[in-house]
């Protein structure tokens, strides 16, 4: 029993990690109904810059992180700038293509400047353990599960309760009549961008101190966050977090208790039992086709 | 040049329009012929690869290309074709044998793909076809029995009717060759009956196929299972020519290089299978030639524009630098991709075709010609 607490606990809190990533995925495809497959090397670039604030300059590590996500916001806003928007408005193929691209040249020159040994963060919540009876907590995973609710729940407020959220959600249910009705929506596109480098950032950073800072990071894990934004609704911000607690239970829960090997597949099987049992995900919208 | 006047409705779909068709392709072929008695063997080599990846190229384009789904799980079909000749291999199976049936094995698995891809489209598409070719990849790295795991098999060489034939023979650079012609005029045949017209009915305009009476479900499924079965087949031919096989080879890696072979080449036509995987081939060798030979060329023009000796040192040992840094590979890739999505997304082919028109038109070339239309869907949920 014990041992399936300490599981699931560790599940929650890798789960937490791909709902981050998967939220970034969501919060594109919300905004601009495009899926960012460079979503994993932002979360990596995000970590390296982290890295490169705390660990080489030696900045406090709450006015790094925060010149972490400032740094990759902007530069989210630069990609998409670059690659995306003189695609907007093509076919969706030649977009994940793009994306493709841009994630291949993010770990490839991350590569080239940070070297490909695994990096460590230093961390407030790296040491100490919570225990609860005979249970034991790691501060560090307990961190990002923190964050993993208050992100999410923000970005539920700001998509649900303000205009500029409004204004995203048009853009991407009918570009064109978005732009009709006087929304800018080139420049909610690159917020959105922007946004999300900054979530994946969040990610990034809270994860340093459990997989390690490589510059393969971020492709290992957002194919994992794949299967958790799809279980979740592709387009649903409680559903992406929902989605990524699942799969890291699924997959924890794998590792300790079916055959080795399993561990690594059991995410996509669900995924593709998802995906044909109930392509809206868990929480997605189920719109009737109008031919 | 030469105008094309179709009286018919069978000049339409013919395979040479004109006699330059045959003259071209003719000397082509011929070319090709003679290439191994005049080539280096690593030339050769190379050019086996490319006949593999155009063929793999040519089946992805039917998929692709011409019913519009997007697959990013081909290297699993590859590695299908490879593990099974590599297994009938120890049975002492004939070639002939093994090479139907990996192409048959990959071809049904491709319909059991293609039944669940019925339901998805666009991006859902692309997620099942990397998660069907990531469960791919663990079963053969878990499957010991049968594909002895990550320590990865060995392919005996190719014996063909009691000959045996060598991986880097004339005669098995003959054999990827016919593979690849046959595979090309297949397609083409393909492409002008009935059921190739159905695939382009299904890439443009799925409710007007089926108003049309074309039976969407069936073609996307013959579909998936036409472009794995040609993948099959080729990963008979990739499996002998690298003579050992394990599971870390057929990642999703391979994929997208597929992808980009069809993405660079140009995906409306055959013409751009083959000039993508020229294209994917020849990355290797030229980032060979970018560490060994280029430095010293670099240092010699600058010394002979009045650098001093110890400055054309000191930029030889830079560009060898860059030359050999950790992952240029994979940073050219996403260039290339990025800036073909961006500037030229009718690939290779497609600039051919410029080039060849604006020749033709000449004072009277308009840029507009070849204009991307923006479409601003609306979004796939409400659709």
């Amino acid at each position: 029993m014990l041992d399936f607490v300490q599981q699931l606990v560790s599940g929650v809190a890798l789960g937490c990690v791909y709902g981050l990533i998967a939220l970034g995925f969501v919060l594109v495809y919300k905004a601009t109904e495009v899926v960012n497959f460079a979503q994993g090397d932002l979360m990596m670039l995000g970590g390296f810059f982290a890295f490169t604030f705390i660990g080489m300059m030696g900045l406090n590590y709450w006015i790094g992180f925060a010149g972490a996500v400032a740094a990759m916001a902007l530069f989210g806003m630069l990609a998409e700038r670059v690659v995306v928007r003189p695609i907007l408005g093509y076919p969706q193929f030649s977009i994940i293509m793009a994306t493709i691209g841009l994630g291949y040249f993010l770990r490839s020159i991350a590569g080239m400047i940070w070297g490909t040994d695994d990096l460590k963060i230093e961390t407030p919540f790296s040491q100490g353990v919570l225990r609860m009876g005979t249970l034991v907590l790691a501060y560090d995973k307990l961190s990002v599960i923190a964050a993993t609710m208050i992100l999410c729940t923000l970005l539920w407020l700001f998509f649900n309760k303000t205009t500029l959220g409004t204004a995203m959600r048009a853009s991407s249910e009918n570009m064109l009549a978005a732009y009709y009705m006087g929304i800018p929506v080139k420049r909610v596109v690159s917020i959105v961008w922007a946004i999300s480098a900054a979530v994946a950032t969040c990610a990034g950073v809270l994860l340093a101190p459990i997989t390690f800072i490589h510059s393969n990071v971020g492709l290992v894990l957002g194919l994992k966050a794949f299967p958790a934004a799809v279980l979740g609704g592709f387009g649903s911000i409680p559903g992406a977090v929902v989605g990524g607690v699942l799969i890291g239970v699924i997959e924890s829960m794998a590792g300790f208790y079916l055959a080795e090997g399993w561990k690594d597949v059991a995410p996509y099987i669900v995924l593709l039992a998802v995906l044909l049992l109930k392509p809206e995900g868990l929480f997605g919208l189920h719109v009737r086709k109008k031919v | 040049m030469r105008f094309l006047f179709k009286t018919d409705y069978e000049d339409d779909i013919k395979l040479f329009p004109h006699s330059g068709y045959v003259v071209s392709y003719g000397i082509l072929l011929a070319l090709l012929l003679i290439a191994p008695y005049v080539l280096s063997s690593y030339l050769m080599s190379q050019l086996v690869f490319v006949c593999i990846y155009a063929t793999v190229g040519v089946a992805l384009l039917i998929l692709t290309g011409f019913t519009g789904q997007a697959s990013l799980g081909h290297a699993a079909f590859l590695a299908i074709g490879a593990y099974t000749a590599a297994y009938l291999q120890k049975y002492n199976v004939p070639f002939p044998v093994y090479f139907l049936a990996a192409g048959a094995l990959s071809g049904l698995i491709g319909a059991m793909v293609g039944f669940p891809a019925l339901r998805l489209q666009g991006i859902y598409l692309v997620i099942a076809t990397i998660s069907f070719a990531l469960i791919v990849e663990e079963i053969l790295a878990r499957w010991e029995s049968v594909t002895n795991g990550n320590e990865g098999m060995r392919v005996k060489t190719l014996s063909l009717l009691g000959v045996t034939v060598p991986r880097d023979s004339p005669t098995f650079y003959f054999l990827c060759l016919a593979v690849l012609v046959l595979t090309i005029v297949g397609t083409l045949n393909l492409l002008r009956s009935p059921t190739g017209r159905a695939f382009v009915a299904i890439r443009d305009s799925e409710t007007a196929a089926r108003s049309m009476g074309v039976n969407v479900a069936l073609y996307k499924v013959k579909s998936f299972a036409i472009s794995a079965a040609i993948t099959g087949f080729a990963g008979v031919l990739f499996a002998h020519k690298l003579s050992f096989i394990s599971p870390e080879m057929f990642t999703l890696q391979l994929s997208i290089e597929f992808i980009i072979v069809i993405l660079i080449g140009g995906t409306f036509s055959l013409h751009g299978a083959v000039l993508g995987a020229i294209f994917i081939v020849m990355i290797d060798p030229f980032l060979t030639y970018l560490k060994d030979d280029m430095p010293g060329i670099i240092a010699g023009i600058a010394a002979t524009f009045g650098a001093g000796s110890a400055t054309a040192g000191n930029i030889q040992s830079k560009v060898a630098a860059f030359a050999s840094l950790n992952g240029l590979k994979g940073a050219i890739y996403g260039i290339i991709i990025m800036l073909f999505v961006l500037f030229e997304p009718l690939g290779i082919y497609g600039r051919w075709l410029k080039i060849k028109l604006f020749f033709q038109l000449f004072p009277l070339y308009k840029r507009a010609t070849f204009k991307r239309q923006k479409i601003y869907v609306k979004s796939e949920r409400n659709r």
